[in-house]
Protein backbone atom coordinates (compact mmCIF):
# COMPACT_ATOMS: atom_id res chain seq x y z
CA UNK A 1 0.00 0.00 0.00
CA UNK A 2 1.73 3.47 -1.08
CA UNK A 3 1.78 6.23 1.35
CA UNK A 4 -1.05 8.10 0.01
CA UNK A 5 -3.36 5.40 -0.13
CA UNK A 6 -3.12 4.51 3.77
CA UNK A 7 -2.75 8.37 4.56
CA UNK A 8 -6.46 7.86 3.14
CA UNK A 9 -7.66 4.96 4.87
CA UNK A 10 -6.22 5.40 8.16
CA UNK A 11 -5.94 9.72 8.50
CA UNK A 12 -9.98 9.56 9.85
CA UNK A 13 -9.11 7.53 12.55
CA UNK A 14 -7.11 10.22 14.71
CA UNK A 15 -5.78 13.12 12.45
CA UNK A 16 -9.53 13.95 11.34
CA UNK A 17 -11.62 11.68 13.10
CA UNK A 18 -15.12 12.71 11.75
CA UNK A 19 -16.96 12.99 15.12
CA UNK A 20 -13.91 14.47 16.87
CA UNK A 21 -12.24 16.80 14.60
CA UNK A 22 -15.23 17.03 12.28
CA UNK A 23 -18.08 16.85 14.68
CA UNK A 24 -19.68 15.08 12.15
CA UNK A 25 -22.34 12.33 12.94
CA UNK A 26 -23.70 12.94 16.37
CA UNK A 27 -26.54 12.30 16.60
CA UNK A 28 -26.14 8.87 16.20
CA UNK A 29 -23.49 8.43 18.67
CA UNK A 30 -25.45 9.83 21.38
CA UNK A 31 -28.29 7.34 20.10
CA UNK A 32 -27.03 3.75 19.65
CA UNK A 33 -24.09 3.64 22.11
CA UNK A 34 -26.20 2.77 25.35
CA UNK A 35 -24.94 -1.25 24.51
CA UNK A 36 -21.79 -2.60 22.49
CA UNK A 37 -23.63 -4.57 20.66
CA UNK A 38 -26.15 -2.17 18.80
CA UNK A 39 -23.33 0.14 18.11
CA UNK A 40 -21.61 -2.49 16.94
CA UNK A 41 -23.95 -3.12 14.10
CA UNK A 42 -24.70 0.83 13.52
CA UNK A 43 -20.52 0.70 13.17
CA UNK A 44 -20.91 -1.40 10.47
CA UNK A 45 -24.57 -0.61 8.65
CA UNK A 46 -22.69 3.24 8.47
CA UNK A 47 -18.83 1.59 7.39
CA UNK A 48 -21.12 0.02 4.61
CA UNK A 49 -22.94 2.37 3.33
CA UNK A 50 -19.87 4.97 3.23
CA UNK A 51 -18.17 2.93 1.64
CA UNK A 52 -20.69 1.99 -1.01
CA UNK A 53 -22.01 5.56 -1.79
CA UNK A 54 -18.72 6.95 -1.92
CA UNK A 55 -17.52 4.25 -4.56
CA UNK A 56 -20.80 4.82 -6.63
CA UNK A 57 -20.73 8.49 -6.31
CA UNK A 58 -17.17 8.65 -7.36
CA UNK A 59 -18.09 6.33 -10.74
CA UNK A 60 -20.38 8.41 -11.51
CA UNK A 61 -18.90 12.07 -10.38
CA UNK A 62 -17.68 13.19 -14.11
CA UNK A 63 -21.68 12.26 -15.03
CA UNK A 64 -23.66 14.23 -12.51
CA UNK A 65 -25.09 17.15 -13.72
CA UNK A 66 -23.64 20.05 -11.01
CA UNK A 67 -27.06 21.80 -9.95
CA UNK A 68 -28.80 18.74 -9.28
CA UNK A 69 -25.38 17.04 -7.25
CA UNK A 70 -26.83 17.03 -4.01
CA UNK A 71 -30.31 15.10 -4.94
CA UNK A 72 -28.87 12.91 -6.65
CA UNK A 73 -26.13 11.85 -4.05
CA UNK A 74 -29.07 11.87 -1.50
CA UNK A 75 -30.79 9.18 -3.90
CA UNK A 76 -28.01 7.15 -4.15
CA UNK A 77 -27.53 6.77 -0.31
CA UNK A 78 -31.38 6.67 0.54
CA UNK A 79 -31.49 3.47 -1.15
CA UNK A 80 -28.09 2.38 0.02
CA UNK A 81 -29.38 2.81 3.65
CA UNK A 82 -32.85 1.15 2.82
CA UNK A 83 -31.20 -1.64 1.10
CA UNK A 84 -28.77 -1.80 4.81
CA UNK A 85 -31.69 -2.03 6.99
CA UNK A 86 -34.10 -4.60 4.50
CA UNK A 87 -30.81 -6.78 5.06
CA UNK A 88 -30.16 -6.07 8.72
CA UNK A 89 -34.68 -6.70 9.60
CA UNK A 90 -33.67 -9.98 7.63
CA UNK A 91 -30.94 -11.06 9.50
CA UNK A 92 -30.27 -9.80 12.67
CA UNK A 93 -33.86 -9.01 13.72
CA UNK A 94 -32.86 -8.38 17.67
CA UNK A 95 -30.49 -5.63 16.69
CA UNK A 96 -32.29 -3.81 14.20
CA UNK A 97 -35.23 -3.93 16.32
CA UNK A 98 -33.04 -2.27 18.91
CA UNK A 99 -31.48 0.17 16.21
CA UNK A 100 -34.90 1.10 15.21
CA UNK A 101 -35.43 4.33 13.13
CA UNK A 102 -31.67 5.24 13.14
CA UNK A 103 -30.69 2.92 10.66
CA UNK A 104 -32.76 4.40 8.64
CA UNK A 105 -31.80 7.99 10.01
CA UNK A 106 -27.44 7.01 8.30
CA UNK A 107 -29.61 9.07 5.34
CA UNK A 108 -28.90 12.29 7.48
CA UNK A 109 -25.67 11.31 9.08
CA UNK A 110 -23.95 14.14 7.87
CA UNK A 111 -20.58 12.17 7.37
CA UNK A 112 -21.93 10.28 4.72
CA UNK A 113 -22.89 13.53 2.32
CA UNK A 114 -19.64 15.24 3.65
CA UNK A 115 -17.63 12.76 2.39
CA UNK A 116 -19.69 12.63 -0.73
CA UNK A 117 -19.96 16.07 -1.68
CA UNK A 118 -16.21 16.93 -0.10
CA UNK A 119 -14.21 13.63 -1.21
CA UNK A 120 -16.00 11.76 -3.85
CA UNK A 121 -16.85 14.04 -6.05
CA UNK A 122 -13.18 14.82 -6.68
CA UNK A 123 -11.53 11.42 -6.60
CA UNK A 124 -11.58 8.06 -8.52
CA UNK A 125 -13.34 4.90 -6.83
CA UNK A 126 -10.36 3.46 -5.42
CA UNK A 127 -9.73 6.64 -3.29
CA UNK A 128 -12.87 6.90 -2.57
CA UNK A 129 -13.77 3.04 -0.49
CA UNK A 130 -10.26 4.02 0.92
CA UNK A 131 -11.64 7.15 2.40
CA UNK A 132 -15.26 5.28 3.01
CA UNK A 133 -13.47 2.80 5.02
CA UNK A 134 -11.48 5.18 6.79
CA UNK A 135 -14.00 7.70 7.55
CA UNK A 136 -16.31 4.84 8.92
CA UNK A 137 -13.93 3.14 10.89
CA UNK A 138 -13.46 6.54 12.87
CA UNK A 139 -16.92 6.95 13.46
CA UNK A 140 -16.90 3.65 14.73
CA UNK A 141 -13.93 3.98 17.02
CA UNK A 142 -15.47 6.76 19.12
CA UNK A 143 -18.66 4.97 18.71
CA UNK A 144 -17.51 1.49 20.16
CA UNK A 145 -14.79 3.76 22.74
CA UNK A 146 -18.32 5.91 23.82
CA UNK A 147 -20.44 2.48 23.97
CA UNK A 148 -17.79 0.36 25.70
CA UNK A 149 -17.70 3.15 28.65
CA UNK A 150 -21.48 3.60 28.90
CA UNK A 151 -21.99 0.06 29.20
CA UNK A 152 -19.58 -0.59 31.35
CA UNK A 153 -20.76 2.23 33.90
CA UNK A 154 -24.05 2.01 33.81
CA UNK A 155 -25.00 -1.92 33.30
CA UNK A 156 -21.57 -3.14 34.58
CA UNK A 157 -21.71 -5.07 31.06
CA UNK A 158 -19.40 -5.44 28.06
CA UNK A 159 -20.91 -6.88 25.24
CA UNK A 160 -23.93 -8.28 27.42
CA UNK A 161 -20.88 -10.36 29.48
CA UNK A 162 -21.01 -9.02 33.47
CA UNK A 163 -17.99 -7.72 34.70
CA UNK A 164 -19.17 -5.20 36.96
CA UNK A 165 -22.32 -6.93 39.30
CA UNK A 166 -24.64 -5.07 39.81
CA UNK A 167 -26.58 -3.97 43.64
CA UNK A 168 -29.70 -4.89 41.79
CA UNK A 169 -28.45 -8.26 40.62
CA UNK A 170 -26.54 -9.19 44.12
CA UNK A 171 -23.90 -7.26 43.19
CA UNK A 172 -22.14 -4.10 44.46
CA UNK A 173 -21.71 -2.45 41.63
CA UNK A 174 -24.04 1.29 41.57
CA UNK A 175 -24.55 1.82 38.13
CA UNK A 176 -24.29 5.56 37.03
CA UNK A 177 -27.63 6.59 35.82
CA UNK A 178 -26.54 9.59 33.29
CA UNK A 179 -24.14 7.00 30.99
CA UNK A 180 -27.75 5.69 30.83
CA UNK A 181 -29.18 8.05 29.11
CA UNK A 182 -27.78 9.46 25.73
CA UNK A 183 -26.94 12.71 27.41
CA UNK A 184 -24.67 10.40 29.01
CA UNK A 185 -22.46 10.11 25.84
CA UNK A 186 -22.12 13.89 25.22
CA UNK A 187 -19.85 13.99 28.20
CA UNK A 188 -17.64 10.94 26.90
CA UNK A 189 -17.07 12.48 23.70
CA UNK A 190 -16.56 15.63 25.00
CA UNK A 191 -13.95 13.70 27.00
CA UNK A 192 -12.53 12.19 23.78
CA UNK A 193 -12.27 15.36 21.90
CA UNK A 194 -10.51 16.71 24.76
CA UNK A 195 -7.89 13.62 25.31
CA UNK A 196 -7.09 13.85 21.61
CA UNK A 197 -6.42 17.56 21.55
CA UNK A 198 -4.15 17.10 23.96
CA UNK A 199 -2.43 14.35 22.21
CA UNK A 200 -2.63 16.23 19.01
CA UNK A 201 -2.13 19.46 19.68
CA UNK A 202 -2.71 21.11 16.11
CA UNK A 203 -6.29 19.87 16.31
CA UNK A 204 -6.92 22.82 18.24
CA UNK A 205 -8.75 26.26 17.00
CA UNK A 206 -6.79 29.00 17.16
CA UNK A 207 -8.97 31.68 19.16
CA UNK A 208 -10.72 34.49 18.70
CA UNK B 1 -19.60 21.44 -15.71
CA UNK B 2 -22.54 22.46 -18.00
CA UNK B 3 -25.55 19.75 -19.01
CA UNK B 4 -28.48 20.62 -20.73
CA UNK B 5 -31.26 20.50 -19.28
CA UNK B 6 -32.77 17.40 -21.62
CA UNK B 7 -29.31 16.20 -19.88
CA UNK B 8 -29.90 16.66 -16.66
CA UNK B 9 -34.10 14.91 -16.76
CA UNK B 10 -32.55 11.66 -18.54
CA UNK B 11 -29.48 11.19 -16.10
CA UNK B 12 -31.93 12.05 -12.74
CA UNK B 13 -34.75 9.82 -14.45
CA UNK B 14 -31.96 7.19 -14.86
CA UNK B 15 -30.33 7.29 -11.30
CA UNK B 16 -33.91 6.90 -9.93
CA UNK B 17 -34.85 3.63 -12.15
CA UNK B 18 -31.66 2.09 -11.15
CA UNK B 19 -32.34 2.94 -7.00
CA UNK B 20 -35.84 1.85 -7.34
CA UNK B 21 -34.91 -1.33 -8.99
CA UNK B 22 -32.05 -1.90 -6.36
CA UNK B 23 -34.21 -1.17 -3.57
CA UNK B 24 -37.43 -3.19 -4.74
CA UNK B 25 -35.43 -6.00 -5.15
CA UNK B 26 -33.92 -5.99 -2.08
CA UNK B 27 -37.32 -5.32 -0.59
CA UNK B 28 -38.71 -8.76 -2.67
CA UNK B 29 -36.30 -10.86 -1.82
CA UNK B 30 -35.63 -10.12 1.79
CA UNK B 31 -39.26 -10.12 2.70
CA UNK B 32 -39.87 -14.01 3.58
CA UNK B 33 -36.96 -13.77 6.09
CA UNK B 34 -38.45 -10.40 7.12
CA UNK B 35 -42.21 -11.85 8.21
CA UNK B 36 -40.78 -15.41 9.41
CA UNK B 37 -38.09 -12.85 11.78
CA UNK B 38 -41.27 -10.86 13.03
CA UNK B 39 -43.17 -13.57 13.92
CA UNK B 40 -40.53 -15.63 15.42
CA UNK B 41 -39.74 -12.72 17.38
CA UNK B 42 -43.01 -12.62 18.83
CA UNK B 43 -43.70 -16.37 19.60
CA UNK B 44 -40.07 -16.13 21.35
CA UNK B 45 -41.62 -13.89 23.87
CA UNK B 46 -44.86 -15.46 24.28
CA UNK B 47 -42.35 -18.64 25.29
CA UNK B 48 -40.25 -15.70 27.56
CA UNK B 49 -43.47 -14.91 29.40
CA UNK B 50 -44.89 -18.20 29.90
CA UNK B 51 -41.97 -19.31 31.49
CA UNK B 52 -41.39 -22.23 28.90
CA UNK B 53 -38.24 -20.51 27.64
CA UNK B 54 -35.73 -18.05 29.15
CA UNK B 55 -33.70 -15.38 26.85
CA UNK B 56 -30.48 -16.51 27.66
CA UNK B 57 -31.59 -19.51 26.40
CA UNK B 58 -31.13 -18.05 22.42
CA UNK B 59 -33.74 -20.63 20.76
CA UNK B 60 -33.31 -21.25 17.13
CA UNK B 61 -36.40 -21.17 14.90
CA UNK B 62 -36.86 -25.21 15.33
CA UNK B 63 -37.12 -24.98 18.87
CA UNK B 64 -39.60 -22.01 19.07
CA UNK B 65 -41.70 -24.41 17.06
CA UNK B 66 -41.59 -27.52 18.57
CA UNK B 67 -42.46 -26.02 21.62
CA UNK B 68 -45.44 -23.45 19.87
CA UNK B 69 -47.04 -26.94 18.95
CA UNK B 70 -48.62 -27.00 22.43
CA UNK B 71 -49.73 -23.00 22.33
CA UNK B 72 -52.97 -22.22 20.74
CA UNK B 73 -53.51 -18.96 19.12
CA UNK B 74 -56.94 -17.82 19.42
CA UNK B 75 -58.66 -14.84 18.61
CA UNK B 76 -61.04 -13.24 21.18
CA UNK B 77 -63.37 -10.86 21.29
CA UNK B 78 -62.88 -8.79 24.35
CA UNK B 79 -66.46 -8.18 25.24
CA UNK B 80 -67.65 -10.98 25.97
CA UNK B 81 -64.51 -12.91 26.54
CA UNK B 82 -65.51 -15.65 23.71
CA UNK B 83 -62.83 -17.12 20.94
CA UNK B 84 -64.06 -15.88 18.19
CA UNK B 85 -63.27 -17.60 14.20
CA UNK B 86 -60.63 -14.79 13.22
CA UNK B 87 -58.17 -16.42 11.92
CA UNK B 88 -54.97 -15.65 14.31
CA UNK B 89 -52.54 -15.63 11.67
CA UNK B 90 -53.81 -12.98 9.81
CA UNK B 91 -55.33 -11.20 12.71
CA UNK B 92 -53.06 -7.66 13.38
CA UNK B 93 -54.00 -6.49 16.83
CA UNK B 94 -52.19 -3.12 16.62
CA UNK B 95 -53.95 -2.57 13.26
CA UNK B 96 -57.70 -3.53 14.58
CA UNK B 97 -56.98 -1.30 17.63
CA UNK B 98 -56.59 1.66 14.73
CA UNK B 99 -59.34 0.73 12.46
CA UNK B 100 -62.62 2.39 13.66
CA UNK B 101 -64.70 -0.44 12.03
CA UNK B 102 -62.96 -2.77 14.34
CA UNK B 103 -62.57 -0.94 17.53
CA UNK B 104 -63.74 1.83 20.27
CA UNK B 105 -62.06 4.91 21.89
CA UNK B 106 -60.59 3.73 25.30
CA UNK B 107 -62.31 5.51 28.59
CA UNK B 108 -60.43 7.44 30.32
CA UNK B 109 -57.12 5.18 31.57
CA UNK B 110 -53.84 6.08 33.29
CA UNK B 111 -52.40 3.76 31.07
CA UNK B 112 -52.75 6.04 27.54
CA UNK B 113 -54.31 3.48 25.60
CA UNK B 114 -56.24 5.10 23.02
CA UNK B 115 -58.14 2.35 21.33
CA UNK B 116 -59.63 -0.26 22.62
CA UNK B 117 -59.78 -3.14 19.48
CA UNK B 118 -62.64 -5.26 19.64
CA UNK B 119 -60.58 -8.87 19.20
CA UNK B 120 -57.66 -9.31 20.90
CA UNK B 121 -54.94 -11.86 19.62
CA UNK B 122 -54.49 -14.42 22.86
CA UNK B 123 -52.15 -17.43 23.30
CA UNK B 124 -52.99 -20.87 25.20
CA UNK B 125 -50.79 -23.00 26.15
CA UNK B 126 -51.57 -26.46 26.47
CA UNK B 127 -50.33 -29.04 28.87
CA UNK B 128 -51.32 -32.78 28.89
CA UNK B 129 -54.13 -31.25 25.93
CA UNK B 130 -55.74 -29.20 28.41
CA UNK B 131 -55.47 -25.27 28.46
CA UNK B 132 -53.34 -24.47 31.29
CA UNK B 133 -51.98 -20.55 30.70
CA UNK B 134 -53.30 -17.52 28.68
CA UNK B 135 -51.02 -15.03 27.35
CA UNK B 136 -52.08 -12.08 27.03
CA UNK B 137 -50.53 -9.16 25.09
CA UNK B 138 -50.77 -5.67 27.10
CA UNK B 139 -49.26 -2.02 26.34
CA UNK B 140 -48.82 1.41 28.12
CA UNK B 141 -47.04 4.53 28.65
CA UNK B 142 -44.34 4.31 30.76
CA UNK B 143 -41.64 7.52 31.37
CA UNK B 144 -40.35 7.89 27.61
CA UNK B 145 -42.20 5.20 25.61
CA UNK B 146 -45.24 2.49 25.26
CA UNK B 147 -44.08 -0.55 26.41
CA UNK B 148 -45.45 -3.41 24.93
CA UNK B 149 -45.40 -7.03 26.44
CA UNK B 150 -47.03 -9.94 27.32
CA UNK B 151 -48.65 -11.59 30.78
CA UNK B 152 -49.18 -14.80 31.06
CA UNK B 153 -52.27 -16.14 33.74
CA UNK B 154 -52.39 -19.64 35.34
CA UNK B 155 -56.17 -21.52 34.87
CA UNK B 156 -57.51 -20.17 37.59
CA UNK B 157 -57.40 -16.84 35.81
CA UNK B 158 -56.16 -15.21 38.54
CA UNK B 159 -52.54 -16.04 39.31
CA UNK B 160 -49.73 -14.26 37.18
CA UNK B 161 -46.95 -16.92 35.69
CA UNK B 162 -44.65 -14.60 34.34
CA UNK B 163 -44.39 -11.54 32.23
CA UNK B 164 -42.37 -10.15 29.37
CA UNK B 165 -41.54 -6.28 27.60
CA UNK B 166 -40.75 -7.20 23.78
CA UNK B 167 -40.46 -3.53 22.90
CA UNK B 168 -39.49 -0.23 24.88
CA UNK B 169 -38.02 2.88 24.97
CA UNK B 170 -37.18 3.37 29.17
CA UNK B 171 -34.08 4.35 30.26
CA UNK B 172 -31.56 1.49 30.74
CA UNK B 173 -30.91 0.88 33.89
CA UNK B 174 -33.91 2.48 35.36
CA UNK B 175 -36.95 1.85 33.68
CA UNK B 176 -35.06 -0.32 31.12
CA UNK B 177 -34.83 -2.67 33.93
CA UNK B 178 -38.20 -4.17 33.57
CA UNK B 179 -36.05 -6.62 31.42
CA UNK B 180 -34.22 -7.73 34.04
CA UNK B 181 -34.53 -11.19 35.22
CA UNK B 182 -34.84 -11.12 38.34
CA UNK B 183 -37.63 -8.28 38.70
CA UNK B 184 -39.63 -10.57 36.20
CA UNK B 185 -38.83 -13.48 38.79
CA UNK B 186 -40.81 -11.20 41.34
CA UNK B 187 -44.25 -12.27 39.02
CA UNK B 188 -44.93 -15.24 39.27
CA UNK B 189 -46.89 -16.54 42.06
CA UNK B 190 -48.88 -12.85 42.42
CA UNK B 191 -52.54 -13.05 42.02
CA UNK B 192 -54.55 -10.37 40.14
CA UNK B 193 -57.66 -9.79 41.34
CA UNK B 194 -58.60 -9.00 44.72
CA UNK B 195 -62.19 -10.59 46.75
CA UNK B 196 -64.67 -7.91 44.43
CA UNK B 197 -63.18 -8.81 40.82
CA UNK B 198 -61.32 -6.01 39.98
CA UNK B 199 -57.62 -5.77 39.01
CA UNK B 200 -55.38 -5.12 42.43
CA UNK B 201 -51.87 -6.32 41.08
CA UNK B 202 -49.88 -3.11 41.52
CA UNK B 203 -45.98 -2.42 41.43
CA UNK B 204 -45.22 -1.15 44.62
CA UNK B 205 -42.19 1.33 46.10
CA UNK B 206 -39.65 -0.70 47.17
CA UNK B 207 -39.54 -4.52 47.79
CA UNK B 208 -42.63 -6.85 48.19
CA UNK B 209 -43.14 -9.21 50.71
CA UNK B 210 -43.37 -12.66 49.17
CA UNK B 211 -46.65 -13.72 47.09
CA UNK B 212 -48.42 -15.58 49.86
CA UNK B 213 -48.26 -12.39 52.28
CA UNK B 214 -48.03 -9.35 49.53
CA UNK B 215 -50.70 -11.80 46.93
CA UNK B 216 -51.09 -8.28 44.75
CA UNK B 217 -48.15 -6.57 45.05
CA UNK B 218 -44.67 -6.66 42.97
CA UNK B 219 -40.86 -5.03 44.20
CA UNK B 220 -40.99 -1.42 42.61
CA UNK B 221 -38.31 -0.47 40.24
CA UNK B 222 -35.16 1.46 41.96
CA UNK B 223 -35.51 5.01 40.42
CA UNK B 224 -37.73 4.44 37.86
CA UNK B 225 -41.48 5.56 39.54
CA UNK B 226 -42.88 6.50 36.33
CA UNK B 227 -42.32 3.31 34.56
CA UNK B 228 -43.84 1.32 37.91
CA UNK B 229 -46.64 3.00 37.97
CA UNK B 230 -46.73 2.82 34.35
CA UNK B 231 -46.62 -1.19 34.48
CA UNK B 232 -49.27 -0.53 37.12
CA UNK B 233 -51.39 1.10 35.12
CA UNK B 234 -51.26 -0.72 32.04
CA UNK B 235 -52.11 -3.97 34.13
CA UNK B 236 -54.90 -2.18 35.71
CA UNK B 237 -56.72 -1.35 32.29
CA UNK B 238 -55.88 -4.63 30.42
CA UNK B 239 -56.86 -6.91 33.68
CA UNK B 240 -60.22 -4.78 33.98
CA UNK B 241 -63.47 -4.85 32.17
CA UNK B 242 -62.50 -2.87 29.48
CA UNK B 243 -59.60 -5.31 28.67
CA UNK B 244 -59.59 -9.43 29.06
CA UNK B 245 -61.53 -9.68 32.42
CA UNK B 246 -64.46 -11.49 31.01
CA UNK B 247 -61.81 -13.80 28.90
CA UNK B 248 -60.24 -14.40 31.79
CA UNK B 249 -63.13 -15.58 33.74
CA UNK B 250 -64.12 -17.79 31.07
CA UNK B 251 -60.70 -19.36 30.35
CA UNK B 252 -61.13 -20.01 33.98
CA UNK B 253 -64.31 -21.56 34.00
CA UNK B 254 -63.63 -23.64 30.81
CA UNK B 255 -61.24 -25.79 33.14
CA UNK B 256 -64.43 -27.02 34.54
CA UNK B 257 -66.42 -28.30 32.40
Amino acid sequence: MTESYKKTLLDPLFESNPIALQVLGICSALAVTSKMETALVMCVAVICVLALSNVSISLLRNFIPGNVRIIVQLTIIASLVIMTDQVLKAYVYEISKQLSVFVGLIITNCIIMGRAEAYAMQNGPFDSLLDGLGNGLGYSTILMATAFFRELLAQGTVFGVVLLPKVSDGGWYNPNGILGIPAGAFFLIGFFIWALRVWKTDQIEAEG
Amino acid sequence: MRHSALYTILFSGAVCVVCAVLVSSAAVSLKQDQLRNAALDKQRNVLFASGLADPADRLDPEQVERMFENIRPIVIDLETGRETDIDPTSFDQAKAAKNPATSREAPANRASVQRVPNQALVYEVLEVGKPAMAVVPIEGYGLWSTLYGFLAIGNDGNTVRGITYYQHLETPGLGGEVDNPNWKAAWPGRRIYDASGAPAIRVIKGTAAPADRAPHEVDGLTGATITSNGVTAMLDFWLGENGFRNYLQRFKEGQDR
